[in-house]
Parts: C-alpha cells; sequence; structure tokens
C-alpha cells in the first residue's frame, strides 16, 4: 500500500512563551493517537513549534485506510434465541449493528455463548479521514486561557489562527477551522523576507529556515547559547546562566540572536539584587559578572530578529535599561531622604486588613510577639522597622523586593548589621525549597511575623477552607514550621497559637504536612512521633530520622505490633494503674520474670540516650526486647485468675508503654502482623 | 525626527485611512482610553465600529512629582478600537509603526503574553504588550468581555502610550525632553501639571471629602439605574449621564489609592462597588440600543 508523509502545521498568532511545548507535545501525542485508531499508520518524523506555529510531520501515513473487521458481540444465546426463533433482543442488536437477523452467528466466549456479528468497515481515501479529524482535533489541543476571535460562540483558541498547512504527499488534505482553510503557504518570520512561502513535507525545515524561522527549539537554545559564549568569548565575564529565562527565549523567538549590552558603571553602587530583579524580570536580560562573580556592566538581550547591524536594537535596549535604572536610582535618593525609622508613623497610613488595622497596628504586635518570644535588642529593633519599606517607592515599583529594600536601606542607614539582615529575611522563607533566614533574629522576626498573621487572621474567622486561602495562611503556617525545624527553634505550638484551638489544629496539620509531603517521612512515622509530642519540632525531625532508621531492622515491626497489642489489653481491662511498681513476688518465674528484669535493665539505658538525645541507640535498644515479649505473650495469661497477678501484669505492661512511647507512639505504626 | 504631534497626526491619519473615526479625548478624568464611552459602550452588542483617539490617562499613583524622567500622574494614549477585529490586524498594526518611520527590519519586535483586565470594569480580553528593542510600545487586546457581558464581535484593541513611544523614536531618556514642537519641549507643556498633581495626590487631597464625593457619586449611578425599568420612553433614558458617574468613582478610587486610603481587604470591596455600577450601565446600554441582544445577553 502506498504511503505518503503528512505535515500539518498550526499558524497562531503569538502563542504565549510557556504554552508553546505542552501544546507540541500534545499535538504530537493526538496527531500520533488518530492516525493509529484510523488505521493510516505513521511514523514520527518530527514536532515542534515558535511563537506563530504547532507543527508536525509523519512518515509512512497510507493514501487509502485499509478496510477493517471488528467482532461485535451482543446478547447471550439464550436470550437471543427461544425456540429456535430470534427473540426481541436479537432483532435488536441485529437493527443496531446495521445487519439482518440471519447475518448473527454464535460466539463462544469463556463466558458462555453469544450472539456476535462481524462488521466490515471499508476503507476511504485518507485525505477525507485526515481532513475530518485533524478539523476535530485541532480546537483540542487544551491551552491554560483560550479565547474567541470570529463572534461570539465561535471556535476558542490559545490565539487567532491564521493559516494552516495540511499535506499528505504533495496534495492538500481538504479541512477548515474557524474559517482558515487548509492549504500549503505558510507565513515565515514576519520581518526577514516574505509574507507567505510554499512548502511541503521534505522541505519544509529548511525553507522555513530560509526565511528566518528556525522551528525546532533546540537549535534555538543552542543558537542563544553558542550566541552567548561567542559574545564573551575573551572578555573575562560570565553570564549567569538561568534556565527558566532560557526557556522562555527559546519560545519567544523565531530566530534568536543574542546581543552584548552595557550600562554605565556608575549603576553598580545600587544594589545587585535590584539590578538583577531590574535585568531578569523586567527585561528578561540575563545579568554578566566579571570572573569572581561580581556583576559586570554589561547584559546579554536575545533579539527575534539576526542582525543588528547599525546597533539601533542594542542602543534601544541599553536606553531602557538605563531608564530602568534611573528609576531605580531616582527611587534610592528618593526613599533615603526619610529613613526607614521615621517612616514607622507612616505606617499608620497603610492598612494591613480592615479589621486588623494598619501596618503600624501590625508593626506593634509584632514587636509584642518578638518580645513574647525571647527576641533580643535586634530581634525587636527588626521587627519595629521590617515593615516600613512599604511606604517607599523602590518597593511600589518593584514589590517582589519587600523585606530585601528595608534591610538594604536599613545597612545604608547605619542599622545594626543584625537588624539589616534580620528584615532583609523576614519574608523568607518564600517557598519550601527557599531558604530560612540566615540569622536568629531573621528567623525570630520572620516566625513572629507569620505567628501574628496567622492569629489575627484566625481571630477574625479568616481561616483557610478548601482552596481558598487568599491571605496565604498556608504558606505562613508553612514557613513557621520550617523555621522552626530547620533553625532548631522549640517553641511549642500550642505557645504560638496562644489558645486558638483551631489554630493550634492547623498549625499540626501544617507539621504534618511538611515531614510527609517535604521531608519524604512514611505518614504511620509522622503520627507516630507526633503522637508522642511535638512541643518541640526540631526533636520531633530527630525522633523521625531515628524511626525512619530502625524501621527496616528486624524487632521493629513486630514490637510495635506488641506494642499495639499491650495498648489493646489496657484497654480492654481498663487499667489505669500505670506507673506503679511492680511487685517483684507476684512475678511468675521464666517469660514474665525474664520481661520484668529485661525491661528493668533497659529503661535506665534507653533513659540515659534518650536524653542525650541518640534516639537511633535508645530505639535499638527498645527494639531488642522484642523476644522477651513475644516468648511473654506466647506463654503467660495476662488475665490471671489471681486479681493481685493480674493488676501486676497489667502494671508491668503499662510501665513498657509508657516508658518507651516517649520518641514515639509504635502503636500508630502500621504494621503486617 | 518627527515631533510628538507629528507622530500623533501620522497614527491618526493612518487609522483613519482605515475607516475609522478619528474622536476627540473624553471630557470626563479616566485611567486609560478603554474606559471612555466609545471604548467601553461601543464595543457591546453587534455593530460594527472603527475609532481612534488620544485619551489622556490618570494614573494618581504613578505621579512623580514629575522628577522621575518615565513616570507620569498624566500620560496620553493612542486608543485604537476596530470590531471586529480584521484578519490582518497585526499586519496593519505593524504598518503603523512603518507609518511613524520605524524599520522593522532593522528592530527587534516580540508579541509578550498580557491579558488585559480591569476589575472596575468587568472587563478582559487576551492579548500582549509589543515589545520593541526592549521597550513597551503598545498594549495590543482582543476584547472577550466587557460590563460582564461576553461581546458579539471580538474587538481587537490598540493602545500606544505616546510618551514611551516617541521618546523612543526621538531618543530621549526622558519623556519630559521630547519635542512638543520644534520650538518646545514636553516638559514646558505639562510639568507642572505633574508636580501639582502629584502633591494633590499624595499629600493634600483629604481622604474624608473623596470618600463623600465617591458615595455621591455612587448615589446618583444607582439611583438613575434603578429608574431605568419603569422610565416610559428609554431613547430619552440618560444611560451615558449615569455612566459619567462611574467614571467618577472609578478616579476617586484611583486617588483614594495613591493616597494610601485603600487596604487590600477594602480594595476589592470597592472596585466590585464601582464594578456593580459599570455592569449595571452595560446592561441599560445594551438594551437601549439593541433590545433584543440584552434580553439574549440576560
Amino acid at each position: 500500500m502506498s504511503t505518503a508523509p503528512l505535515l500539518i502545521e498550526i499558524g497562531v498568532e503569538e502563542i504565549p512563551d510557556w504554552m508553546i511545548a505542552p501544546a507540541v507535545e500534545q499535538f504530537r501525542a493526538m496527531v500520533g493517537k488518530m492516525l493509529t485508531e484510523q488505521r493510516l499508520g505513521g511514523k514520527l518524523r518530527v514536532a515542534d513549534g515558535t511563537p506563530r506555529r504547532i507543527f508536525a510531520i509523519f512518515d509512512e501515513v497510507l493514501e487509502q485506510q485499509p478496510d477493517a473487521e471488528e467482532l461485535v458481540t451482543g446478547p447471550a444465546k439464550a436470550a437471543a434465541f427461544k425456540d429456535g426463533k430470534p427473540t426481541g433482543a436479537a432483532m435488536g442488536f441485529a437493527r443496531k449493528n446495521g445487519v439482518d437477523v440471519e447475518q448473527l452467528h454464535i460466539e463462544k466466549t469463556a463466558k458462555g455463548e453469544y450472539v456476535a456479528v462481524r462488521k466490515r468497515t471499508e476503507g476511504q481515501a485518507a485525505k477525507w479521514v485526515l481532513g475530518e479529524q485533524i478539523a476535530a482535533l485541532i480546537p483540542k489541543i487544551y491551552f491554560p486561557k483560550t479565547m474567541y476571535w470570529t463572534g461570539k460562540n465561535g471556535v476558542r483558541f490559545i490565539r487567532p489562527i491564521r493559516w494552516i498547512v495540511a499535506l499528505h504527499g504533495d496534495n492538500t488534505v481538504p479541512f477548515e477551522v474557524a474559517g482558515v482553510a487548509a492549504g500549503y503557504y505558510t507565513a515565515p518570520h514576519r520581518h526577514l523576507g516574505a509574507a507567505t512561502v510554499g512548502v511541503n513535507a521534505e522541505n519544509y525545515v529548511d525553507q522555513l529556515a530560509d526565511y528566518g524561522v528556525i522551528v525546532q527549539a533546540a537549535k534555538r537554545r543552542e543558537m542563544i547559547l553558542t550566541g552567548i559564549s561567542q559574545l564573551l568569548m575573551g572578555r573575562g565575564l560570565l553570564a549567569k546562566m538561568d534556565e527558566a529565562l532560557l526557556e522562555t527565549l527559546v519560545y519567544l523567538t523565531e530566530w534568536p540572536a543574542p546581543i552584548l549590552g552595557s550600562f554605565d558603571a556608575g549603576y553598580l553602587s545600587l544594589p545587585e539584587e535590584v539590578l538583577v530583579t531590574v535585568m531578569r524580570h523586567h527585561q528578561k536580560y540575563f545579568s554578566v559578572t566579571d570572573g569572581k562573580g561580581k556583576l559586570a556592566p554589561h547584559f546579554i538581550a536575545v533579539m527575534n530578529i539576526k542582525e543588528d547591524p547599525d546597533g539601533l536594537v542594542r542602543q534601544g535596549n541599553e536606553r531602557v535599561l538605563r531608564a530602568r535604572f534611573n528609576d531605580a536610582r531616582f527611587f534610592w535618593e528618593f526613599d533615603q531622604r526619610r529613613k526607614l525609622a521615621e517612616r514607622v508613623g507612616d505606617l499608620a497610613n497603610v492598612t494591613f486588613q480592615a479589621k486588623l488595622g494598619s501596618y503600624l497596628d501590625k508593626t506593634n504586635r509584632l514587636v509584642g510577639v518578638v518580645k513574647e518570644l525571647g527576641g533580643n535588642a535586634a530581634a525587636e529593633r527588626a521587627a519595629l522597622l521590617s515593615k516600613c519599606d512599604l511606604t517607599t517607592d523602590m518597593v511600589k515599583e518593584f514589590t517582589d523586593l519587600q523585606g530585601v529594600v528595608g534591610g538594604l536601606y536599613a545597612r545604608a542607614q547605619g542599622e545594626d548589621e543584625a537588624v539589616a539582615q534580620a528584615i532583609y529575611d523576614h519574608y523568607k522563607p518564600v517557598s519550601m525549597e527557599g531558604p530560612i533566614p540566615s540569622t536568629a533574629e531573621g528567623c525570630l522576626v520572620a516566625l513572629a511575623d507569620k505567628v501574628d498573621t496567622l492569629r489575627g487572621c484566625f481571630a477574625i474567622g479568616l481561616i483557610p477552607s478548601g482552596s481558598k486561602d487568599p491571605f496565604a495562611l498556608r504558606r505562613a503556617a508553612q514557613g513557621v514550621v520550617k523555621i522552626l525545624v530547620e533553625s532548631g527553634l522549640s517553641i511549642p505550638l500550642a505557645r504560638l497559637a496562644a489558645g486558638d484551638k483551631g489554630l493550634q489544629e492547623f498549625l499540626l496539620d501544617r507539621v504534618r504536612y511538611y515531614f510527609k509531603d517535604v521531608r519524604g517521612f512514611a505518614y504511620d512515622e509522622v503520627n507516630a512521633v507526633l503522637a508522642a509530642g511535638h512541643d518541640d519540632l526540631p526533636d520531633v525531625g530527630e525522633r523521625l530520622a531515628a524511626i525512619q532508621a530502625v524501621r527496616p531492622t528486624a524487632d521493629f515491626e513486630p514490637l510495635a505490633a506488641s506494642f499495639k497489642r499491650i495498648k489493646n489489653i489496657l484497654r480492654q481491662a481498663e487499667f489505669e494503674g500505670g506507673g506503679g511498681a511492680v511487685d517483684g513476688n507476684l512475678l511468675e518465674a521464666g517469660p514474665e520474670a525474664g520481661l520484668a528484669a529485661a525491661f528493668e535493665d533497659l529503661r535506665t539505658q534507653v533513659a540515659t540516650f534518650r536524653g542525650r538525645k541518640d534516639y537511633r541507640t535508645a530505639l535499638a535498644l527498645i527494639a531488642s526486647l522484642r523476644p522477651k515479649v513475644d516468648l511473654f505473650f506466647d506463654k503467660v495469661l495476662v488475665n490471671a485468675p489471681d486479681e493481685n497477678v493480674r493488676r501486676n501484669r497489667l502494671t508491668l505492661l503499662a510501665n513498657i508503654l509508657t516508658e518507651f512511647s516517649v520518641i514515639a507512639d509504635f502503636s500508630e505504626i502500621v504494621t503486617s502482623f | 525626527m518627527d515631533t510628538f504631534q507629528e507622530t500623533i497626526f501620522k497614527l491618526k491619519r493612518y487609522w483613519s485611512d482605515r475607516g475609522c473615526i478619528i474622536q476627540e479625548p473624553y471630557d470626563v478624568e479616566v485611567g486609560a482610553g478603554t474606559m471612555c464611552p466609545e471604548t467601553f459602550l461601543r464595543v457591546l452588542g453587534p455593530n460594527p465600529y472603527r475609532v481612534a483617539y488620544v485619551q489622556p490617562s490618570r494614573r494618581p499613583a504613578d505621579g512623580r512629582y514629575g522628577e522621575n524622567p518615565n513616570r507620569l500622574y498624566k500620560h496620553q494614549q493612542l486608543q485604537v478600537i476596530l470590531k471586529p477585529s480584521p484578519n490582518d490586524i497585526i499586519d496593519q498594526y505593524l504598518g503603523s509603526l512603518e507609518a511613524i518611520g520605524i524599520d522593522l527590519t532593522k528592530h527587534d519586535l516580540k508579541f509578550e503574553e498580557d491579558n488585559w483586565e480591569s476589575p472596575t470594569l468587568g472587563a478582559w480580553g487576551i492579548g500582549w504588550q509589543v515589545m520593541m528593542d526592549g521597550l513597551e510600545i503598545t498594549q495590543f487586546t482582543y476584547f472577550q468581555q466587557c460590563g460582564g457581558i461576553d461581546l458579539d464581535l471580538v474587538p481587537a484593541e490598540i493602545t500606544y502610550g505616546l510618551e514611551r513611544l516617541v521618546a523612543f523614536l526621538q531618543g530621549k531618556d526622558s519623556v519630559f525632553d521630547i519635542d512638543w514642537t520644534r520650538e518646545v519641549k514636553y516638559a514646558e507643556v505639562r510639568h507642572v501639571e505633574e508636580l501639582q498633581h502629584s502633591v494633590y495626590s499624595f499629600e493634600m487631597a483629604d481622604v474624608g471629602t473623596l470618600w463623600r464625593l465617591f458615595e455621591l457619586y455612587e448615589k446618583e449611578c444607582q439611583r438613575l439605574t434603578e429608574g431605568y425599568k419603569g422610565f416610559p420612553r428609554k431613547e430619552r433614558f440618560p444611560v451615558l449621564a449615569a455612566y459619567d458617574q462611574v467614571l467618577k468613582c472609578s478616579n476617586l478610587f484611583n486617588l483614594l489609592d495613591a493616597r494610601g486610603a485603600i487596604s487590600v481587604t477594602e480594595r476589592v470591596g470597592v472596585i466590585g462597588r464601582v464594578r456593580k455600577l459599570a455592569v449595571g450601565v452595560a446592561g441599560m446600554w445594551l438594551d437601549q440600543n439593541m433590545p433584543a441582544a440584552a434580553e439574549v445577553g440576560q
């Protein structure tokens, strides 16, 4: 059977850069699946995209769909025929499949005998099948946000579709989407050559390259990287590599060409954070450093055009950057007219939340919380000044830099380094992967800030529910947990929640999330450790690490199962007498006395290691009790007829349970026993 | 090199040649050309429309006392509406850049995703910021919804930020250095206005008074809107006057915002109040002009 390559290109007005790669991937999969389902064969040659096109080329696509035969089974034989005559069920089945009852046959299957029919579908010419299928498939490509353009209720797509190329061999596949008929003309680069150019599957990639479009994303990436290294060669400069920015630029261009621009070295007196933010986020430039990692007065912009022979593009970008830096310098100088310390009062005019008052109110509370948590003078000072940068022009312009700007200003205005650094860091961690503040003062202020927000919002009923969390309280609580654990601050959650049970539970929930999803501990280990106390989160972390280490050892899970048994026995006996002394005289010689002796021997050792926070050794010792416990349950009847003996046994078990459940409540461990 | 006003003349001529009515600026304070009735109301309903105009746009929070080279309390937008948008709209737009002297083969042009949304107007659209050599020179939007109503015909809105564009064309680092005419600089025309309005917006505007004014305009708009249903001869009903009250509220909101008098939570509420007025007016306008269309829309 003869085959031919299939080329499909969807020509679109500029697609948002971050949506292109996922759309290409979907399109490739959808076309491949469609070809298989339509029995048209096809082998993927290439699929890729640029801002203005998504395309795929499949080789060996059949020109004629083969005939198909399909076995359709219907009702059971018994229901289809009564006394050898077809019933309504059989006739219905035949009608549904467009055949006469006589054409039905009986098919034997593992489940019994059923009525069945062999249906033949005659293959059609590929171009009709493809036309119909591709027309239906294109609007199904998923984009996060779509639009209509042909009128209300018209086709939706990411941006207007302006042309479609669909060629099977030399023939156009006939179809249309949104009033655009498929053909063989494509639109090349907007400013590099022609308005339209004819293509086919064989010359598509080269023809477009001739007219200024590099259709392969990987090649554009390579052009950017090679271009950058050529620009910097021999200059002693390094581009700050930034994978996300590179990806953005690959999909913002059809013919990428990097250029090196410069700015006045005088701007380097502005903080690096500000300069980099301007270059990276506002201008999509790579910043450049000298050999020692210091920012150099250069930048790399990536053009969507081949050359800049007259330097117009470079000059234009330099002028824009100069304006941006001038803005920043203007903000910096304007902001220095009033020190942070003089701005505290201004915070009365900046509302934090209608019911929780202004940022001045928040600041006062924040200072209070810092004191409450035992902060030093530097932490208190940092708390007092921490929100003042909200009144500065720099932060109004670069909102991402709040806190950072405050820290930089504090340093420039002669505040203590500890104060400046704490302000700089106090919004950290910005994500679960991000670092916590680098100093003790910073941790405390960051913690207090989040705690104040949580307490305030919970007090006025702004509690997150479902996906609704407008004040990002989950993130705040997550930050609290991360700071506590990673800075080693042991402040009980109850104290942070200040008596709000709902908030305490909310924080505890974040503790679980943190250890499970961020740190990767098993849920039952987390439950076991938290059940044994969670006032000291750094300690929770250490106990968890120990459990995780000891768990795979042979004795651990069986012992956990035994502890669960002990707990059940005590509950069933409604036993309340734990903690009392075990009467040695009442112990039966053998397994019971052996367990009691082993326990007495272990408890002091365990306590010693626990005291040193050597939880692994302590747990290993506890696990070593397993054979004695097993033997005890094997040989000894807890519910002894003699009440005193029984009580004594329960006391022994209760003591073991209490004593050894301080690191973790083993009964929470899910075992296979 | 063209002066500020020559560039404006050329753009107006260019769009006039493409079937646009050349309107003059609207005479109520607005934050953007989109808010003028020529855009906000005309994009509603099934009637085609093409219009272009310069609209001075007030953004109190952007005021910088005339000290910042690129920030303005008031800037001029050249606003173009083509309803429905023609298939070659981008080529037409690129043609307008050539018409003001830009050689597109020598500059780097990128269309970067930037979807426009105006919560106060219940309006949004899909589009780009057009970047020329790293500078945003145009906002390009395909409107999808206005006043909470899905649009029958999708208009293309092209908004040129004139100061920025002309500073680029004239190679100026500060908008105040733009040649407005051959003899007169931008600063001579506008600097005083920048300074005085910044002083007012940031230092002297009385928050209590602004709130009272906001409520007065809001009430007036509500009163009108409530009277629409029972109004006998609909074509006489002052929908346009009601819309002016919405614009007043919007500008007062911006002033209060610049003054730092609106908190994050309050913001949502106040925006909602303005949007409610805007949505009411859009509904009335559609009913008044296209009774059948409004019913279908409801």
